[in-house]
């Protein structure tokens, strides 16, 4: 109650108050004050002065308010903090009367005097002492006596000892003075009262950071709290009981947690899987350990881990050489017993892709050796990918694994055809897609299959495995669709030369429109030129004049493909004599590609008749400066003339 | 800081509810439904310190009647749990007789403990004593 106005007018108000003779009316005050200072921080200064008076005060309820307001304002702001430093012996004294001197009737609980005025002393202390040598130093003897004074058997007291250890812990405290605090700590574990132990738990969860070796003395105990039926109690334990593992004992440690995962409530499962797989992540003392442990939690908790252990996992085999028979026998093991657990079976899936020949060699070395059939693998993968239990995802790695064992296993294939072939028209996108593409693989692309299909390598961290199996399917995506163009760019390359060919119209009858570079292929196959396009503001260039033939060469720079150019070669004569057999060859550098089209004839008519032409088309990926080469044969005038010249001054924008 | 101090009987009902820190009233039954179906689930067995959301619950039982109190993170749990049973002892002290039918004056011996969230006062006479003086006003 109370807004920041009212407080900012009542606030002289409150402290002509805090002086009143009654000590009624001042408890009030102080508490007014604690609250004002809380909505408005700026009233602190006016509410300093009065603190130190009032700490003198003998009574205990005004002494509680003041030691809130003190601790509100050392909160609020380090300038108080500085002021009230000061302050410290006297509250130590006041402890010191409390704790020593017999309780007053009135204020003890249980044989502990005004427990309620220790705990706040004690809070503040902490705060005052936080960093700060002295104030620390002054507390130390205090802080040993409280704690070793004060009677434990009843709550009263256990609640005194537990603000002491918050103390210590704080404080720039003594050596000694911790390991006390960890000993009561230990010490309220061993009780049987529930809620001690809760707060043992919760406060050896904060020191275990600082003080690790003390907190591993009580690792037993620890470990024993697990089993507690409280689902409070074991989940701190849990905290700790992950917070304790280190190299030395982390086998025992994950032997128990292990244990612990199988009987614990569900909603602890995912925090037990997680940590164990974290800690056998980072103290793992061999990789034959870290496997086998893996491969108990997903066993165990398959349906809690996190998304990124499998592929954790996968990686971890993948980099392990010399455990891949090892882990592939074990996987299939489990897998066989059971295959409900998604990421177990996923794990499995892959392995048993990756590495299915080593299954079936059946011999290994650390493990006693299964004798797999090749059906019976087959046989499993296939009931993976019928289950209802499983997640698309899973049946793509099934699907994929099939695949693989394409390669990896000898003898026919026609089992994984079939499979391949049924799950062509399965409902999810996902897996009909990847039938496909494997579908592909086996009719048309059987010579691509091994490579495609061949030992995945080690994946680095942080890329996720999905990438590279994307990448494979990209791959093969990309190779079907190309199908109605089965000819690659090794038929083009013949065409390339600098030397002459030898009667190039024969592949130019039948030009098969190229693309050797991926991603192009949809561009290019919409865009067969069969006429010419409209001309690009590109000269015509004359090339060639001998006795009344002139050659003509005009460029077309399709717009829709840069690398492209399109040359025609127009043969025009002016003498009086036809020009007969006429045949024109032209060459280009290696870095390009050269389509010769279909010449309109052979014979250019004398006397102005119709020009001969003929069609060039030259792909220039690398956009280099573009060289021609034409040789020209024909018959003229009786005469066999042959002509070999390079194309000077071609303009630039053929190439550019 | 003390959140919030409920009452509640062993079929879930609500006797008396203080709330320090303003919560919308809509958000409070919902509030004590939840944390009274926590409390009530628990066995003897069960420690008597829960996590709810950002509060802590520390609740104990007397026969029929549940207390619970919400605190946030700095407090001492233990010294919550005696400030509950302090309460108890205070309300018996004064009330010979059933407290259901005195409300009014369970929320006054509330107040004069715990103020804005703080504990103030755990003197037994001194609590009392505003109380003893209002009775006999009341009867002159």
């Amino acid at each position: 109650m109370g807004s920041a106005e009212m407080c900012r007018d009542l606030a002289p108000e409150v402290e002509k108050l805090l002086l009143q003779p009654s000590p009624y009316v001042r408890k009030k005050a102080v508490l007014t004050a604690v609250h004002m200072i809380r909505k408005v921080p700026e009233l602190s200064d006016i509410f300093l002065p009065p603190c130190a008076q009032l700490l003198h005060e003998r009574h205990h309820g005004i002494l509680l308010g003041t030691v809130t307001l003190i601790t509100e304002l050392c909160e609020r702001s380090p300038a108080a903090l500085q002021h009230f430093r000061k302050v410290v012996p006297q509250l130590v004294h006041t402890l010191r009367t409390l704790v020593m001197t017999g309780c007053s009737a009135e204020h003890s609980v249980s044989g502990v005097s005004d427990p309620f005025l220790q705990v706040q002393i004690l809070r503040l202390l902490r705060i005052l002492g936080r960093n700060h040598e002295e104030s620390s130093e002054t507390m130390n003897d205090l802080l040993a006596q409280v704690a070793t004074n004060t009677d434990t058997s009843r709550n009263a007291g256990n609640a005194v000892l537990f603000e002491t250890v918050l103390t210590i812990m704080d404080i720039r405290s003594a050596a000694g003075l911790r390991v006390l605090a960890v000993n009561i700590l230990g010490r309220f574990l061993l009780n049987s009262d529930r809620n001690i132990r809760y707060v043992a738990l919760t406060s050896l969860l904060k020191l275990v950071q600082s003080d690790h070796s003390a907190v591993q003395r009580h690792r037993p105990t620890v470990v024993e709290c697990l089993w507690e039926p409280d689902a409070s109690l074991s989940r701190r334990a849990l905290e700790l009981s992950l917070a304790l593992v280190n190299s030395s004992n982390v086998r025992a440690m994950t032997q128990e947690l292990q244990g612990f995962l199988e009987s614990c409530p569900p909603d602890l499962r995912a925090d037990c899987a997680s940590g164990i797989l974290l800690a056998a992540e980072r103290f793992a003392p061999t990789k034959r350990w870290h496997i086998d442990t893996i491969l108990r939690v997903l066993t165990t908790a398959g349906t809690y881990v996190r998304d990124d252990a499998v592929a954790n996992l996968i990686q971890l085999i993948g980099g392990a050489q010399e455990l891949h028979a090892y882990s592939v026998h074990r996987l299939y093991s489990a897998l066989a017993e059971d295959i409900s657990q998604q990421p177990l079976v996923q794990v499995a899936a892959w392995c048993i892709g990756e590495y299915g020949d080593l299954l079936l060699e059946g011999t290994c070395e650390e493990t006693e050796p299964l004798q797999v059939e090749k059906e019976e693998v087959l046989a499993l993968l296939e009931r993976v990918l019928q289950s209802q239990m499983s997640l698309p995802a899973t049946r793509g790695y099934a699907l994929t694994a099939l695949m693989k064992l394409s390669t990896r296993l000898h003898g026919d294939n026609n089992r994984i055809c079939q499979v391949m072939s049924i799950y062509g028209s399965c409902q999810n996108v996902e897996l009909q897609q990847r039938a496909v593409e494997y579908n592909a693989l086996f009719r048309k692309y059987d010579h691509l299959r091994a490579a495609v299909l061949e030992k995945m390598p080690l994946v680095e961290r942080g890329g996720p495995q999905v990438d590279e199996e994307a990448k494979e399917s990209k791959e093969v995506a990309q190779l079907s669709e190309a199908a109605p163009l089965p000819t690659e760019t090794q038929a083009s390359k013949l065409l390339d030369l600098l030397d002459l060919l030898d009667g190039p119209s024969e592949n130019a009858q039948h030009p098969p429109p190229l693309d050797p570079t991926p991603g192009d292929t949809l561009i290019h196959l919409l865009d067969l030129p069969c006429a010419p396009r409209p001309p690009a503001p590109i000269p015509n260039l004359k090339v060639f004049e001998r006795e009344g033939l002139e050659l003509n060469l005009s460029f077309v720079r399709p717009p829709g493909t840069p690398t492209l150019l399109l040359i025609t070669v127009t043969a025009t004569n002016t003498s009086g004599g036809d020009v007969t057999h006429f045949i024109c060859q032209a060459a280009v550098p290696k870095s390009f590609q050269l389509q010769l089209q279909a010449p309109s004839g052979d014979t250019v008519p004398a006397q102005g008749g119709p020009p001969m032409t003929q069609l060039l088309r030259i792909l220039n990926p690398n956009k280099a400066p573009l060289r021609l080469k034409l040789r020209l044969t024909y018959d003229h005038f009786g005469q066999s003339v042959q002509e070999i010249f390079e194309v000077n001054n071609l303009p630039v924008e053929t190439w550019q | 800081m003390i959140k919030f101090f409920l009452m509640v009987n062993k079929q879930g009902q609500t006797r008396l509810s203080k709330y320090y820190e303003h919560v919308e009233i809509n958000k409070r039954t919902l509030l004590e439904t939840e944390v009274i179906k926590s409390c009530l689930s628990r066995s003897n067995e069960q420690c008597s310190f829960i996590e709810y959301k950002d509060f802590k619950l520390i609740y104990r039982q007397y026969a029929a009647l549940f207390i619970v109190v919400g605190v946030n993170d700095t407090e001492n749990e233990m010294a919550i749990y005696e400030f509950i049973h302090n309460f108890v002892e205070v309300l018996d002290d004064y009330f010979s007789r059933v407290i259901m039918f005195n409300l009014d004056k369970v929320h006054i011996i509330l107040d004069e403990m715990v103020l804005n969230g703080c504990i103030v006062e755990t003197n037994r006479a001194r609590i009392l004593a505003p109380l003893l003086i209002l009775d006999k006003m009341s009867d002159s």
